[in-house]
């Protein structure tokens, strides 16, 4: 499944580089991409476990830059 | 500026205004002991770094040992150790505004991006029960009515059912010629209805009408980064790690080894910590990208990734499909050639006997013959793949190919012409001939010239049509290299070896087709580049740079667009690559202070980020 986010308070592209980083070696993600320019997430992740992927990509922002939150709904 | 941006103004002034007071009371009473010295600092230094501080611990919690905020804290509190009190303070301070700075600069940009973007309106205008409601877009189905006002947006493709006015297709295909639209005409989202209200059925839903698709589009396009841009991301990786070890290695080894003062040592290495962060290159290289996208879009051409960007501009070699790109794709009447009679009354035979006919050939007679009365014509008879024999006027006239007139034996070989001939005959003598041609487009030649001439592009045509006619189109249009009488599979074949070809001379190759037929062409070349897609979505799909109108000369246009957008972006990192390296030497040689390393770095980056602006707009 393939889904696109958006994020709040992504103020620094070194940051967005880390995330996108990190994100892609969870587990069960197959490819990710963090825009620093348009502030958003795309997300490709197995189906059976996207949420629990997600709330995982939300702790790895939020570890990187505690003020970065991505909109989940 | 926003709520935020405004209490982070308000925080730097009130730091700025304690450091300012700390300097002018140290400086005035000359005996204050150093622990109240530090406290007097410690006042500006905390309302300054007081945040940054927290972020690093929250960094190091999370592991995070070489986040900015981190080695920012380090070094200012590495200048208090080694008694430099105020410019510890002046590090926070410059952090700080600096942060602001790009923070407010990134947001213009962002916002002078996405208002490039804003071609789909937020409400719609739905007709229910003999009333008008203002819903969301998201909200109005296919089948439903909604009406458009002068000077509105449309916000969803449908049909026209009532009202005519002029459309302002510019979002979509960057003209702003206006398009005229009456009942029954289609109409796509995002174009501006100019001057009369109209009702259009509503025939997608908001999420698959083009306005949606193009937005999806260019915002998708930051996913596929360009070389410079993986470039700038793994130098960063490296860079902030390695300027670490450096500044570890400068405040051990000349102390330990070659007994050099220790406080002195341990600033030069404090002032590598203070530009040890990449951003001025990882912020604005990304940015340039997509404001040369934005720059695009706004011209009707629509580039689906960074990538794509950056590899237009090093195309050397752009390859056309002739029909449908280059030419109309319409067949007319180019030439009458009349053997011993008026050149209008073979055409009034011609027609009398196409008149029946469906053939393409035989409409583009139609066409040239006009509203003129047709003559009679009677026993009318059409030959499968030869042509049509007819009585009119009471001769009997065989109108078709040469293998009808070598039939009723009135002629051996045909004339050597670029273009399909229709032959006439009256009562078995020859009259003459029709040719007839496919026209090409207007300013197809004026392209060729500014590809081949000003932008150094060598240009190739590839064509189904026979071998005469491709040669005479690319000499009309001056064309370097024809490849002619080849089946779709042939095209791929042929592309292959033009791309191998430019992969060894370290080109690019192009291209451009209607993306009707030749999508497997489109995927193969380093670019395809799909024209006139306006409302056609299996273009939109094979293609990695969308022109949405069939205007050739924004070919052209797109290559000057990313030659400006890659320049752009290498000033960029050479600008901030050169400004850090000759700071680290001058902190190597205690020549930089460390606020003004930091002052260095800030300005870098916030000058990246105004240039990474100047891709928006291009000269014409």
């Amino acid at each position: 499944m393939k889904k696109t986010f958006k994020m709040v308070n992504l103020d620094c592209a070194n940051c967005a580089a880390k995330m996108e980083d990190r994100i892609r070696k969870l587990e069960g993600v197959n490819s990710a991409n963090v825009s620093f320019v348009t502030q958003k997430l795309v997300l490709d992740a197995e189906d059976g476990m996207f949420d629990s992927i997600l709330e995982k990509c939300r702790q790895v922002c939020r570890k990187i830059d505690r003020k970065t939150d991505i909109i989940i709904g | 500026m926003t709520h935020s941006d405004k209490k982070e103004l308000f925080s730097i002034i009130v730091g700025a205004i304690a450091l300012a007071a700390a300097v002018i009371i140290t400086k005035l009473i000359s005996d204050i002991p150093t622990w109240l010295q530090i406290l007097i600092f410690l006042v500006s230094y905390m309302l300054l770094g007081w945040n940054v501080i927290y972020d690093a611990i929250h960094g190091l919690i999370g592991g995070e040992f070489l986040d900015e905020n981190f080695l920012m804290s380090i070094a200012s509190i590495g200048a208090i150790c080694v008694g430099e009190y105020t410019e510890a303070v002046l590090v926070m301070l410059l952090y700080r505004i600096g942060e602001f700075l790009q923070g407010l600069a990134v947001g213009r940009s962002r916002n002078s991006i996405a208002s490039l973007m804003d071609i789909r309106p937020d409400s719609a205008n739905l007709e229910r029960d003999g009333e008008i409601l203002s819903v969301m877009p998201e909200d109005v189905h296919i089948g439903d009515i909604i009406l458009v006002r002068p000077g509105d947006r449309i916000p969803l493709d449908g049909t026209i059912i009532d009202g005519n006015s002029g459309l302002n297709t510019a979002a979509l295909t960057g003209e702003s010629l206006p398009r005229d639209v009456t009942v029954g005409d289609n109409v796509l989202s995002g174009c501006i209805n100019l001057n009369g209200t109209i009702r259009v059925r509503v025939d997608k839903e908001s999420d698959d009408s083009t306005a949606s698709r193009v937005l999806e589009l260019i915002e998708g396009a930051a996913s596929n980064k360009s070389h410079s841009e993986n470039f700038i991301t793994r130098f960063a990786k490296w860079y902030t790690p390695s300027v670490v070890i450096l500044a570890l290695l400068l405040a051990v080894i000349p102390p330990l080894f070659f007994s050099q003062n220790w406080s002195s040592w341990l600033y030069r290495a404090l002032t590598f910590l203070v530009i040890s962060c990449p951003c001025a290159l990882v912020i604005s290289v990304p940015l340039t990208f997509f404001s040369g996208i934005g720059c695009a879009s706004k011209r009707g051409i629509l580039v689906k990734g960074s990538n794509y960007l950056e590899a237009l501009g090093r195309c050397g070699t752009v390859v056309f499909d002739k029909t449908g790109t280059l030419t109309k794709g319409s067949f007319a009447i180019k030439r009458i050639e009349p053997f011993g009679i008026a050149e209008d009354d073979l055409l009034r035979y011609a027609a009398a006997c196409e008149q029946f006919s469906t053939h393409p050939l035989a409409q583009s007679i139609m066409a040239a013959y006009g509203d003129r009365d047709i003559p009679e014509s009677i026993e009318n008879v059409e030959l499968a793949g030869k042509g049509v024999r007819s009585i009119v006027d009471g001769h009997e006239i065989c109108c078709g190919n040469i293998s009808m007139m070598h039939d009723i034996d009135v002629m051996e070989d045909e004339p050597d012409e670029a273009g399909t001939i229709i032959h006439v005959a009256c009562d078995g003598k020859y009259i003459g001939y029709i040719l007839i041609a496919d026209e090409v487009k207007s300013n197809a030649s004026t392209t060729i010239g500014i590809l081949e001439r000003k932008q150094n592009v060598h240009t190739v045509m590839l064509t189904g049509d026979r071998k005469r006619i491709g040669e005479d189109t690319a000499h009309e249009l001056g064309i370097s290299e024809v490849h002619a009488e080849l089946l779709p599979q042939d095209k791929v074949a042929c592309l292959e070896g033009l791309l191998e070809d430019g992969a060894s001379r370290n080109i690019k190759v192009a291209f451009v087709g209607d993306g009707i037929n030749d999508a497997p062409v489109l995927a193969r070349a380093d670019v395809g580049i799909a024209m006139g897609c306006l409302g056609s979505d299996a273009a939109i799909e094979a293609a990695d740079v969308v022109i949405m109108d069939d205007n050739l000369e924004k070919i052209p246009k797109a290559i000057a667009i990313s030659k400006n957008t890659v320049k752009i972006a290498w000033q960029n990192i050479i600008f901030a690559l050169a400004v850090k390296f000759i700071v680290l030497i001058l902190g190597i040689f205690g020549i930089a202070e460390m606020w003004i390393a930091l002052f260095a770095d800030v300005g870098v980056c916030l000058l990246a980020v105004l240039n990474s602006m100047r891709a928006l707009s291009i000269e014409k």
